[in-house]
């Protein structure tokens, strides 16, 4: 019933363009103040859109961030539009998509500009090598982190092996092993009995790695 | 042409890209090869980039490579072609919430992508360690029969320092970044690496 309630009181803002701008805002401010992705973005949308503007529940936040995570594309972009929707409709969530993205593209504009106006400079490049060697180490860790919470079954173990063996060695596309994903995904957990509680254990798992 | 071809292969990446960023990079590594846009080297530095500048990083790399391929208005296209799935998908998930996450097929669908996306992430280090760690690429018969110059020593030990900042000292990733970005800058400057 509160949900309604809320639901309700906020159906009063109809999106005037004040309210526009203030989403507008609130997702710039996201997008150039979270550095390093999707996941390093969710604490501060959550700090963003429950304690800041009262944009949603903190109930509603952990659905926006299931959802946005069991979709395909970016999380940030995702849960920008979800929200920008449930707040003032279609212009809500064009405002806020246009809002979180805006940085980025205004920031790899810029940083390509002035890095190519300097050319080649020792230690640019080598600023690059150093962070470059650091980037192998923490897509390392990330991959770590995830499998744990993921990779419970030996079937699972299969699947990131062969994904990473068919692009990684035989140089196949990355498209056709997410299909190759969702049909295994599927047959297996038909096979494995109607299905039941096929997805629950990760469903769970991908919940808790949001938190 | 260039424009369309652009927006087309950031569409597909946005489309198949669940996992988040680093999952979809070697979608955007194999698109950016099969059209030629860019090396294996400036897809890297795009990946250095992405790392020590905000937002996602799937937008840095369709800002970067539209530019570096047909400029400004190349950057739009595929920015705007790698976010338009997403936000279509997500106009239309909204409207049927509840039926599409207990739906036994969506389920089990995921039981399928969520290990591959492990499998992808990992396939991303061999795209970034090419040329860095290594001299040539990391999966071959050289990485045993090849001396030790195969091997760039300043940079295995950056990284294996990173690893260590950020597991041990649970220093912030970004952080860690940067201060590797200081140290390359000044073993640059000093013609060590």
């Amino acid at each position: 019933m509160t949900k309604e309630d809320q639901n309700k009181e906020r159906d009063k803002k109809t999106g005037t363009l004040r309210d526009l701008a203030s989403l507008f805002w609130g997702f710039f401010k996201l997008g150039l103040l979270t550095i390093g992705g999707g996941y390093a973005m969710i604490p501060q949308m959550q700090q963003v859109a429950v304690d800041d503007h009262h944009w949603l529940t903190e109930e509603e936040v952990v659905d926006c961030i299931a959802v946005s995570q069991s979709l395909p594309g970016i999380i940030a972009i995702n849960m920008a539009t979800y929200i920008g929707r449930r707040l003032y409709g279609l212009k809500g969530a064009i405002t806020a998509t246009v809002g979180v993205v805006l940085p980025s593209f205004i920031i790899i504009s810029l940083a390509v500009l002035v890095l190519g106006a300097i050319g080649d400079n020792p230690w640019i490049a080598g600023a690059f090598v150093g962070v470059k060697a650091a980037v192998c180490g923490l897509i390392l860790l990330s991959a770590i982190r995830l499998g744990k919470q993921i990779l419970r079954t030996p079937f699972q173990w299969v699947l990131m092996l062969g994904a990473l063996a068919a692009v990684g060695f035989f140089g196949i596309n990355a498209v056709w092993t997410i299909l190759a994903g969702v049909i295994l995904g599927i047959l297996y957990s038909q096979i494995r009995g109607s299905g039941k509680h096929g997805g629950d254990e990760t469903e769970q798992a991908s919940g808790k790695e949001a938190d | 042409m260039g424009y369309l071809t652009l927006f087309a292969a950031f569409f597909r990446i946005g489309l198949f890209g669940f996992g988040g960023g680093l999952a979809m990079l070697p979608m955007i590594y194999q698109s950016v090869q099969q059209f030629g846009f860019m090396s294996v080297t400036e897809f890297s530095d795009l990946l250095a980039l992405s790392q020590v500048t905000p937002g996602p990083i799937a937008v840095n790399a369709a800002t970067y490579v539209g530019l570096r391929f047909l400029g400004l208005s190349g950057a739009a296209s595929a920015t705007i072609g790698v976010v338009l799935p997403e936000f279509l998908i997500m106009l239309i998930v909204c409207r049927f919430l509840d039926r599409f996450r207990s739906n036994p097929l969506v389920e089990g669908a995921f039981t399928g992508i969520r290990p591959v996306t492990i499998g992808l992430i990992l396939a991303a280090i061999l795209y970034v360690a090419e040329g860095v760690l290594v001299n040539g690429p990391v999966i071959s018969a050289q990485l045993f029969t090849a001396g030790v110059e195969y091997y760039n020593l300043i940079p295995i030990l950056i990284a294996v320092c990173a690893v260590i900042l950020m597991t041990v000292l649970k220093v912030k990733p970004i952080r860690v970044m940067l201060l590797m970005a200081a140290a390359g800058a000044v073993l640059g400057g000093t013609g060590l690496i």
